[in-house]
């Protein structure tokens, strides 16, 4: 057995080795999985973890799937550190996508520069004030934040059913449950002509260099973190707590909504009832990865990026089912939480319990 | 009158794995644990029981399985937190994230079959009894099973000496622990209980409720039952009339939309979520009544001094 010593102090070396160590661990316990289900273990882990890179177009593709992980990571952070927890980014993320859907598609033949501007507007606008519906029950009726923002996120699917297969379907369809296209406009530009590569994936690492200063640097930011690390103390200090909720709610799901809305006019160009492939619920891995600091996001973005190209590779080349993209961020989450305990305590190993004094 | 006894009948289905779970939640709360990996388990426990009863036909069996799955997932939940003190609101989520993929992966090969389903019990003389038999002695064993153990939850709880240990942990660890009670190890039996509970809320889904397997097919209930403790304020007795509540909610949502009434599906599906939040923000509001029931140490982390 083993018992677990207080450090006294913050390892700064495990808070950023912990990530490192959980990712070589969920390597082995993922081979250990594959050889389990009858797979070769470390060409399974070669196909998921490494083959995606070298696709082609593996790192546009990668860069893709990143932004909004590292958007809706970057909200999520601020959040976390002040103790609110929104676990709802799916729904904020869905409403930012109907928001800026929806201005796409009232402005079909719109041409002037300011429509995507617009519609990025109405994204952000969208999942901000569905996170606000949050922080209200949460501040005026102190209403479990956990519980309520997951709730609205299945709501949030259910609108987007509903838009999608009644007023906004698109009438030459063929039925199908899916609006019609946007604009080029509403589409807006592309870092590179004729990709897919839209301009979330300079939003993104931008937003987090922003929220990495304002996290550091500002008082706002000093804030968020002693309401997250001393709540007492920040009382004492006389900063609003209500304030702080409704304000880090505003910015995670302002940027939730950023994810979505880049997503359906970068990549999608279109409404459907599949918009995300659960991006809202990997954004918290890429938060907890990224050590809740939007300078950490960046990395614990693409890292997670990599595990949808990766199942989508399995599933390519080995004929497996994609869920191992699933699997393998909770055991990734796991392992995480589990090193983490690196940080603030040192492992004492026991022999047996006859030989305790 | 049949339309009023089929509702009750199929009130009493929707609500039990609501029942199921938020029993075992709120004896994990009791002793100031939040799990929030519920829907995961409970997942877990949905395709463990289905793919057990497909492939052995047996129903004691697959329910055993499930129960084993709820509580393989609690173990490592329970070792995590417990054990290495990570924190506990991140660790539930990642037992949800694990157990939809995991779910997913298992069940692949399980979408659009079938397995043996928990039959429905006849007791001779009573469950023939006009009106009173249908609503009372028609039922699957699993529904009297979650009757019995919130029964036996409630009176374990506040009728034992073992009870008012878990509650005196829940409440204040640190004196439960100067006391000699073991915390941890109590925690860990609370949360494995939990676990088996989940699983069951699970499988019953699959193996009556449903019953098939579909990825996530749980759609949220397990955040439901979490919700339910809350609403109950941790009081079994209220844990029953919440349920009930919660799962009329679903079930009408279902039946209205069987009716065609000229109201967009999506909306009547939408019904059981919104009805939670508004549930929730009327419970929450009396912020007195809550911190009168709610265990003084909940998802607080507890460390026996060296």
């Amino acid at each position: 057995m083993f018992s677990l010593q207080p450090r006294g102090y913050v390892s700064q070396f495990w808070s950023w080795g912990s990530p490192i160590l959980a990712l070589l661990l969920t390597a082995a316990i993922a081979g250990a999985i594959f050889a389990f289900m009858g797979r070769p273990p470390l060409l399974t882990v070669y196909t998921f973890l490494i083959s995606p890179l070298f696709a082609p177009e593996g790192l546009a593709n990668l860069a893709i799937k990143a932004a909004p992980l590292i958007l809706m990571g970057v909200g999520l952070s601020l959040a976390y550190k002040a103790n609110v927890w929104n676990i709802g980014t799916e729904g904020q993320f869905t409403l930012g996508a109907i928001f800026g859907g929806g201005a796409a598609l009232a402005l079909p033949d719109a041409t002037s520069w300011a429509v995507f501007p617009a519609v990025l507007i109405a994204g952000i606008t969208g999942g901000m004030l569905y996170a606000l519906i949050v922080a209200w029950l949460r501040t005026a009726f102190n209403a479990n934040e956990i519980l309520t923002s997951l709730m609205l996120a299945y709501i949030a699917q259910y609108l987007l059913i509903y838009l999608v297969t009644g007023p906004w379907r698109d009438p030459m369809g063929f039925g199908y449950p899916q609006t019609a296209m946007f604009s080029d406009t509403a589409d807006g530009p592309r870092v590179i002509e004729a990709t897919n590569l839209h301009f979330g994936i300079i939003a993104a690492p931008v937003i987090a260099i922003l929220a990495w200063w304002i996290l550091g640097k500002t008082s706002f930011g000093f804030q968020l973190r002693v309401l997250g690390q001393a709540p007492r103390a920040a009382r004492f200090a006389g900063f609003s707590e209500n304030r702080l909720v409704w304000l880090s709610m505003a910015i995670s799901g302002g940027l939730a909504g950023l994810a979505g809305v880049f997503e359906v006019t970068g990549t999608q160009g279109q409404l459907t009832t599949t918009i995300s492939p659960g991006y809202g619920f990997t954004a918290i891995i890429v938060a907890f990865l990224g050590r809740l600091n939007p300078a950490g996001i960046i990395p614990a973005g693409l890292l997670l990026a990599l595990t949808y190209l990766g199942g989508d590779a399995a599933q390519i080349n080995l004929g497996m089912s994609n869920a191992i993209t699933g699997i393998f961020q909770g055991i990734l989450l796991f392992c995480l939480l589990g090193a983490d305990v690196l940080i603030l305590y040192r492992i004492k190993w026991r022999k047996s319990a006859g030989a305790r004094a | 009158m049949d339309i009023v006894i089929n509702l009750l009948v199929s009130v009493m289905a929707a609500s039990t794995p609501l029942l199921l779970a938020a029993t075992g939640e709120l004896v994990v709360e009791k002793v100031a644990v939040l799990n929030l990996g519920v829907e995961g388990m409970m997942l877990m426990g949905a395709i463990a029981g289905f793919a057990v009863a497909h492939e052995t036909g047996s129903l004691p069996l697959a329910l055993l399985a499930a129960i084993f799955a709820g509580m393989a997932l609690s173990l490592l939940f329970a070792f995590l937190t417990l054990t290495l003190q990570a924190n506990q609101t991140a660790t539930g989520l990642a037992l949800t994230i694990f157990g939809r993929g995991f779910s997913a992966l298992v069940g692949a090969g399980y979408v659009g079959i079938s397995a043996p389903t928990l039959p429905h019990i006849h007791i001779p003389v009573l469950s023939d009894i006009p009106v009173l038999g249908q609503i009372l002695f028609s039922y699957d064993p699993l529904i009297y099973l979650a009757l019995a153990l919130l029964a036996f939850v409630a009176w374990f709880l506040s009728k034992t000496h073992a009870g008012l240990i878990m509650r005196a942990i829940g409440d204040q660890h640190d004196a439960a622990h100067v006391l000699g009670y073991k915390v941890i190890r109590i925690r860990y039996l609370a949360v494995l209980f939990g676990g088996a509970m989940a699983g069951l809320a699970g499988a019953y889904m699959s193996l009556a409720y449903t019953p098939l397997w579909a990825q996530d097919m749980i759609a949220g209930r397990g955040w439901v039952a979490l919700a339910l403790v809350t609403f109950a304020a941790w009081r079994p007795f209220w844990l029953l009339i919440g349920a009930w509540l919660f799962g009329a909610m679903m079930y009408l949502s279902l039946y209205v939309q069987g009716l065609g009434v000229p109201v967009p599906s999506a909306f009547l599906s939408a019904v059981p979520y919104i009805g939670t939040v508004v549930v929730l923000v009327l419970i929450s509001r009396d912020s007195r009544r809550i911190r009168l029931h709610r265990p003084a140490m909940l998802g607080r982390a507890f460390q026996a001094g060296n």
